[in-house]
């Protein structure tokens, strides 16, 4: 019962964060949506992921679109009913209206195709966990699967995270630098 | 009929997500101011997370940590791989919004629409500038 609660309210949030014309009240009700994306994680069992999502999908997101809030403009433009009715806009909407709407019927054609939720049987849980979860403690001495499988049999999936943060930390010094006007 | 509510009992992770999915979608596509735009990006990749995370569930398990023996416990692959995903996609964020700090630098607007005028007008005040350089060009020949 409280995962169909969770899920409602989540889906509430997403509604108003992308309807909310005050980009400052959007950014912080993206930040609630994080959080109970977080719950959720926690209520299907998935403890890191809840962490991870707490500290750096809702806590640093929000900071970093605050910050660039400050520096750029707080509220959308407001269209007037008229430039809201012209052509050009509204085929942009009725055409995007379309695309997301076929490809949400193709995403819940493919869905019955899908294992039922919490299958034992399914095929992403029958191949490369089973081992994960009977070897793990015997190889790497970690009693958190997870943290042994992410540090140590893929560790190098790690290594290609931390290059990208390390690039993203790059680009972000390079674009954000002032010049010093000569 | 049956059949209908047989599927949104045994799935309906999945149809959240797809709504979620379709809504961060829509934004990308349809907003035309940037910060927008990102907000919508995020949803969408959230709720990409939440796919795998509800693919990951077994019945009765519990959370991949080892306590005892004989416990089922839920798949923890998918879990690792969101872990990174959770990290790469905060990373894109922050490169996405320095980009658009530095197009309000230049030009003074988020929105789509005043960013092509700005651009037209400069394209604009180039060709006169260029037509009064080959004005002045003839009349010194």
């Amino acid at each position: 019962m409280i995962d169909v609660m969770l899920l409602l309210i989540i889906v509430v949030c997403a509604i108003f964060a992308l309807f909310m014309k005050d980009l400052l009240s959007a950014t912080i009700i993206l930040g609630i949506y994080s959080f109970i994306m977080a719950t959720i994680f926690t209520r299907l069992n998935a403890v890191d992921v809840a962490f991870t999502e707490a500290s750096v999908g809702a806590g640093i997101t929000s900071v970093l679109m605050i910050a660039a809030l400050s520096r750029t403009k707080r509220y959308e433009y407001h269209y007037t009913k008229l430039q809201r009715r012209k052509p050009s806009a509204l085929f942009l909407k009725v055409i995007s209206l379309l695309l997301v709407i076929i490809t949400g019927a193709v995403l819940v054609y493919g869905t019955i195709d899908m294992p039922e939720f919490g299958d034992p049987e399914a095929p992403a849980n029958k191949h490369v966990s089973p081992r994960y979860i009977a070897e793990s403690e015997h190889e790497t001495s970690e009693k958190n699967i997870v943290t042994a499988v992410l540090a140590g049999y893929r560790g190098y999936d790690t290594l290609g995270e931390t290059t990208v943060i390390f690039t993203a930390g790059i680009c972000v010094i390079l674009l954000l630098r002032r010049r010093i006007n000569t | 009929m049956i059949d209908i509510i047989h599927f949104i009992q045994t799935k309906y992770y999945y149809l959240v997500v797809i709504l979620l999915m379709m809504l961060g979608l829509y934004t990308t596509i349809s907003s035309r101011n940037l910060i927008k735009k990102i907000i919508g990006i995020n949803i969408f990749q959230i709720s990409v997370f939440l796919f795998y995370i509800a693919m990951a569930k077994v019945k009765h398990g519990t959370a991949p940590i080892l306590w005892d023996k004989g416990v089922v416990y839920d798949n923890p692959l998918p879990h690792v791989l969101i872990l990174t995903a959770i990290v790469v996609s905060v990373s894109t964020t922050a490169v996405a919004l320095a980009l658009i700090i530095n197009i309000h630098k230049e030009y003074g607007t988020i929105e789509e629409d005043g960013i092509l005028a700005k651009q037209k007008l400069d394209e604009e005040w180039m060709n006169l500038e260029k037509q009064k350089l080959d004005i002045d060009r003839s009349s010194v020949t």
